[in-house]
């Protein structure tokens, strides 16, 4: 089944004396053919766009899907992370190769044959499972948030939601229940916590309460109908819904159960936050938070009708409500929600705004089933006394000039 | 396959009599729930005590993996280390990352010269003044550095460096054989700070 590139100059001679691509030019496609002799597309090639398409043959069927290239989707990567562009993302999926990625010691490349997961410590019967073996079991399947609790960027108004909090993306995840593979061990009662190591470079840990396990924690080996990107964990990771993304620990090779907690790296010196004088420890659940994707940095407006779009989630549960303002936080509406409004997913929100041209601040604010509301950064501050750190969640807000140019507001 | 509407037709008629006699049915399980637009089980309601996939892991198989070190020491390796010999190490392998002395250095500061808590200068959170607890540094040199070689280093080595970077942080005498049985014991300033995540969603903004 090996494919082997063909030149784009031989197949225009070998299959059509007509300029059927365009010539051979620029060339943004591969054309490769496949074992049964059939010459496939990979992309869409950059010369067929400046022909009327509706006068020369598209491009033939191919074995992958492709992004326009009028589509510039990219993720923004730093040494450690790279952030989802929420700016350029509709409705409530993350297209997989644009999930956000945090990872502490690189992507590791591993063999699903070879891959194994140890469950031992505090139970009855260890047990070492394949990928295969863990797919054997009854699967389940739910559509929900991770976001890194790293995830507030602010001082210079040229920021894009993508950089603002661009650590949150969603997925369908599929796996096997962790309560189920608990039930097969068999947890002994004095069990409370468990360690999830994962098989990368930093063989990354966190202790995770055993009760988060039988709650709804999955080990999850497939992502939006395929198996998962080796960014997001292949081919297995731990999947804690509306928790802190650290803990769901990828590449997943080892659960420990346990008494008492381990006092990893990424749970003392990383991921705890200072609160006052104190250190907040374990701090696994992701308050509500919303952010306006459009009308947002780098886009611009025009005068009249704008509907303003965002996403709002809550680790704690479903979101109940989102209150927009384009009065800079002086008066607050109800923005539409967009069904479906899952437990601890990302919801699509709207509201319908008539633009006069004059200057202001657009902004909005989730509120969640527990009732909590997304709050001020000042409101955070004053709570905290810290001006940042880990799980900071602040009303974003946008200042729409004059022109119609968006900018991010920095708040003091 | 002839006629498929007509079929499709006669399915679509008797749907509602085929749920409620399913409902019937049902009633007496514990598992049912009543059906809103869907029939469906709850999804425990068939498993098994056990299905039996995978393996039984023998201790051999465990050990090889069971590398973490737990507060109160339990995990840690034979062997000890000293602050001199770690420095040497230290100099070597993990300056370049995080500067003289632990100080500085493009990945972070590991020593402080700032009291845990000082809240007049905004200190790097180095082991000095924010780990609480000594084991985590053993655990996680030994499974995560150098970070160009992780887990490259020896346990003798792992000792040494870890009594290098608590002498250095004045959290224990230079002269102070790290292992086993001392690690777990050398207090940390920062551990009285830390205390468990108090939020509880609702109203109030913690």
């Amino acid at each position: 089944m090996k494919n082997t590139l063909i030149q784009l100059s031989q197949f225009t001679e070998k299959l059509s004396r007509r300029k059927l691509l365009g010539g051979a030019a620029t060339v943004a496609v591969a054309l490769v053919q496949n074992a049964h002799g059939h010459t496939l597309q990979k992309g869409i090639p950059q010369s067929a766009l400046d022909d009327d398409p509706t006068k020369v043959p598209g491009v033939p069927p191919g074995e992958l899907g492709t992004r326009s290239p009028f589509e510039k989707l990219l993720k923004d990567p730093s040494a450690t992370s790279s952030r989802s562009p929420l700016q350029d993302i509709y409705g409530m999926i993350t297209p997989s190769d644009l999930h956000f990625e945090r990872n502490h010691g690189g992507v590791p490349a591993i063999d699903p044959a070879k891959h194994e997961l140890l469950i031992h410590g505090l139970v009855e019967k260890p047990l070492i499972f394949k990928v295969a073996d863990l797919k054997r079991f009854p699967s389940v399947s739910r559509i929900a948030f991770l976001e890194c609790s790293g995830n507030f960027r602010s001082g210079k108004e040229t920021l894009r939601p993508q950089d603002v909090c661009g650590l949150t993306s969603q997925s369908e995840w599929t796996g096997v229940k962790l309560s189920t593979i608990f039930r097969e061990a068999g947890i002994k009662p004095n069990a409370t916590w468990f360690l999830a190591e994962g098989g990368d470079a930093a063989v990354m840990t966190r202790s995770i309460p055993v009760k988060k396990g039988w709650d709804d924690a999955i080990l999850a080996y497939a992502q939006n109908g395929e198996a998962l990107r080796p960014e997001q964990g292949y081919p297995l990771r731990l999947f804690l819904p509306g928790w802190e993304g650290n803990t769901s620990v990828k590449w997943l090779r080892r659960l420990e159960l346990s008494d008492q907690p381990f006092m990893t790296r990424e749970e003392t010196s990383k991921y705890t936050e200072s609160v006052n004088g104190r250190v907040r420890q374990f701090s696994f659940d992701m308050d509500a938070r919303s952010i306006i994707t459009f009308p947002s940095y780098p886009q611009s407006v025009e005068k009249g009708w704008i509907e303003i779009r965002g996403i709002a989630w809550s680790g704690r549960g479903k979101v109940v409500r989102v209150e927009v303002s384009t009065d800079a936080g002086k008066s607050w509406h109800l923005a539409a929600l967009q069904d479906p409004i899952l437990d601890k997913a990302h919801t699509a929100f709207r509201y319908l705004w008539q633009w006069k041209g004059d200057e202001t601040e657009i902004m909005s604010r989730v509120t969640d089933e527990t009732g909590y509301t997304q709050p001020t950064l000042k409101q955070l501050v004053e709570a905290r006394g810290e001006s940042g750190g880990y799980h900071f969640n602040p009303i974003t807000a946008w200042q729409i000039k004059r022109d119609g140019a968006v900018l991010f507001k920095p708040e003091k | 396959m002839q006629r498929p509407f007509a079929l499709s037709l006669k399915l679509y008629v008797q749907l509602p009599i085929l749920f409620s006699v399913l409902g019937v049915l049902y009633t007496g399980n514990d598992d049912f729930q009543a059906p809103n637009q869907y029939l469906a089980i709850s999804d425990t309601t068939q498993h098994p005590a056990s299905f039996g996939f995978g393996r039984p892991a023998t201790k051999a198989e465990i050990d090889r993996l069971d590398i973490d070190i737990r507060p109160d020491g339990k995990g840690l390796p034979a062997g000890s280390g000293l602050a001199t010999k770690g420095k040497i190490i230290f100099d070597s392998k993990c300056v370049a990352c995080h500067g003289a002395g632990g100080i500085g250095g493009p990945n972070g500061s590991l020593v402080t010269t700032t009291a845990a808590g000082d809240k007049e200068k905004r200190a790097e959170k180095t082991i000095g003044n924010y780990w609480p607890y000594a084991t985590t540094v053993f655990d996680y040199i030994r499974r995560a550095m150098p970070f160009n070689q992780p887990g490259s280093l020896t346990n003798e080595e792992v000792y040494h460096l870890t009594a290098y970077l608590l002498s250095a942080n004045k959290l224990i005498d230079e002269k102070t054989v790290i292992d086993a049985k001392s690690l777990p014991k050398v207090i940390m300033p920062a551990q009285k700070l830390f205390v468990p995540d108090d939020r509880k969603g609702g109203p109030e903004v913690k």
